[in-house]
């Protein structure tokens, strides 16, 4: 397998606070690579520096023969890389397929977007089929529930056909029922995708990962599949050792 | 694999024939009016004030699409307006000169006819300037400010203070610009004499054409993809990036359209009015403007151009009754709207469409 994202060496400094502190990753082409780490490790921190969002400190990212490091975003996307957000951020006035179709026409020249949209192309059909959301095709996406928003925000990735796909924490706030359903979207991306997906929540995690990445402040803690990551007593340290904390908090 | 849903979602109703017929039939009902029946029936200079009333609707048009669609709070159309309005009084001045110097010049002592000047007796020139020059000044502007994240209110006091440079420096230029007093005593223009009413007819009729084509351009833009991403640009800057579009290059490209928008607006403003000067393109006829579409609606192109009529005809009939009351009543009117109707009139109205269907 050949590698599609490569990290080597990545610092990130905020005044002074190092979020990110030497971390190396190396995503394969195909892979589905859970990145997972208690609050403040770093996760949205890494994806903000692979889509350009926020400008490392020092490293290097590769991402096939090309250095996304000091690229603008937008530009890092027209290379193949799309991302969705902690909190979705779709455009609320406008419809369902006006945000797919937006998300599957930036390719085109600008003053090829002068005409109006005739009818629903092939790559924002596919994401409205995925998604499920073509029964919502043509409401304003502001009527959409919160597992809704994701699920779109997930179709606009999908309408952009990216090469490399970074989901951020894509099934928080959702319903158990929602979240099942967010796995087996996510299960029909991988097959021809390569994603990364930041999660939190272990249950999730056991469902649907093979390959895990653990952070800890800044730090890659290890790396490996669910079974290992989950035996790990560093991993069970900083991390389950955090949620038996909040669930003793919980109790009490 | 589908994702149902489970909360129910109030369905728009389809776009029935008569829904879809209704904009086409109220544009064609404001056309006869303003083409047949407003030249019939109004006294000539009641006619002309309807002239410059659409005159700045043009310019609203562009503040519409600016600030409605692409949330650019545009506090400067002013210097494009400006622009396009001293090209075109620049040309009949010339024309008028007959190879001498224009009459301020000679008044205020200038012997040669200036560099930036001479190119202006041509025709083609003036005009082409009237438009291209507005939208090379908004182009280079925008690709400065927009490229370095410039927004929200810091861009809407640039251009303000954009407009307050450019009257000190028309004033400060006596000879090369009639400072204080601008461009006026217009006689002809392409051969036709001004003063008749013949010619004011029809130079009211373009401005209406104008405005009608200008009108149908903005709602195509508005309707096409680009306009969808505009609104996405308005909402959402910062993730319209990573959709891979470049949000300064979208703003730039609308606030160009807009600023031509305006350049054409001045340059038709100096035939119907019969001068241009700086008082007539400051920081305050800037903001005028902009409180009109606002009253008018910013969202809706019809409402920018309502707005703009409406406020010039308001500002006409209260102005001479009560001289100076108009800045008061203009501006209670202004915050009236923001608090009760932030859509403006075009919004109050669309929702008793909607109540009564
Ligand atoms: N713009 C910023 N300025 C200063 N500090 C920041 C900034 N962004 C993130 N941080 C800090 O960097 C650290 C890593 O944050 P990050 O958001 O990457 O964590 P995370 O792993 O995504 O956490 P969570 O699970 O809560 O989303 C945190 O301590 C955070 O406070
Ligand atoms: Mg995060």
């Amino acid at each position: 397998m050949t590698a599609l994202l490569e990290i080597r060496d990545l610092s990130v400094v905020f005044d002074g606070f190092t979020a990110i502190d030497g971390v190396d990753l190396t995503v394969d082409q195909g892979e589905l690579r859970f990145l997972i780490g208690p609050n403040g490790a770093g996760k949205t921190t890494l994806i903000d520096v692979i889509t350009g969002l926020t400008k490392p400190a020092a490293g290097a990212v590769r991402f096939g023969a090309d250095d996304l490091t000091g690229r603008k975003e937008h530009e890092i996307v027209r290379l193949g890389v799309g991302r969705t957000f902690q909190t979705s951020v779709i455009f609320e006035e406008l419809t369902v397929v006006e945000n797919l179709d937006l998300a599957a026409s930036f390719r085109r020249p600008l003053w090829a977007l002068a005409g109006r949209r005739r009818g629903i192309s092939e790559a924002v059909e596919h994401a409205l089929t995925t998604t499920g959301l073509d029964e919502l095709a043509n409401e304003h996406a502001r009527v959409l529930s919160h597992g809704q928003r994701q699920w779109l925000e997930i179709g606009m990735l999908l309408a952009q056909r990216p090469r490399l796909l970074l989901l951020d924490e894509p099934v928080a706030g959702m319903s158990l029922d929602e979240r099942s359903r967010t796995g087996e979207l996510l299960t029909e991306i991988a097959k021809d995708h390569t994603v990364i997906v930041v999660e939190h929540d272990m249950d999730f995690l056991r469902r649907y990962a093979s390959q895990v990445t653990v952070l800890h402040e800044g730090r890659v803690l290890t790396e490996g599949s669910v079974e290992e990551v989950r035996a790990n007593p560093k991993v069970q340290e900083v991390y389950l050792g955090r949620a038996r904390e909040e669930a003793d908090d919980a109790v009490r | 694999m589908t994702l149902t849903t489970e909360r129910p979602v109030a369905k728009t109703p389809p776009a029935t024939w008569r829904t879809r017929l209704q904009g086409p039939a109220v544009f064609a009902t404001v056309a006869v009016l303003a083409l047949v029946v407003a030249p019939l029936l109004l006294e000539p200079f009641r006619l002309g004030l309807l002239a410059k009333y659409l005159v700045y609707a043009i310019v609203a048009l562009g503040i519409g699409l600016a600030w409605g669609q692409g949330g650019m709070l545009v506090l400067g159309q002013g210097v494009f307006f400006g622009l396009g309005g001293y090209a075109m009084g620049m040309h009949l001045k010339l024309v008028e000169a007959q190879g001498d110097l224009p009459d301020f010049m000679v008044w205020s002592g200038v012997e040669q006819l200036p560099a930036l000047w001479e190119p202006f007796a041509n025709p083609v020139f003036a005009l082409a300037m009237v438009v291209l020059a507005p939208m090379a000044l908004a182009t280079a502007l925008g690709a400065l400010v927009f490229r370095q994240r410039v927004r929200g209110a810091y861009f809407a006091i640039l251009t303000q203070a954009l407009a307050a440079a450019f009257v000190i420096l028309l004033i400060g230029q006596q000879g090369l610009t009639g400072g204080t007093n601008g461009l006026t005593n217009f006689f002809e223009l392409f051969g036709q004499d001004l003063a008749l009413d013949e010619t004011q007819r029809v130079l009211y009729i373009v401005v209406a054409v104008v405005l009608g084509l200008l009108y149908l351009g903005a709602r195509q833009l508005v309707n096409s993809r680009f306009g969808r991403l505009l609104v996405a640009v308005r909402d959402g800057e910062d993730r319209v990036r990573f959709l891979g579009y470049n949000p300064a290059t979208v703003k730039t490209v609308t606030f160009a359209i807009s600023a031509g928008m305006a350049g054409l607006a001045g340059a038709l403003f100096v035939p119907v009015v019969g001068i241009i000067s700086p008082a007539l393109l400051g920081v305050v006829p800037s903001l005028e403007l902009v409180v009109a579409v606002a009253v008018g609606g910013r969202f809706a192109l019809a409402g920018a151009v309502l707005g703009a009529v409406v406020m010039g005809y308001a500002k006409t009939t209260f102005s001479e009754q009560f001289a100076g009351g108009w800045l008061y009543l203009q501006g209670a009117l202004f915050i009236l709207v923001m608090t009760l109707a932030p859509r403006g009139i075009a919004g109050l109205l669309r929702r008793r469409r909607k109540e009564t269907r």
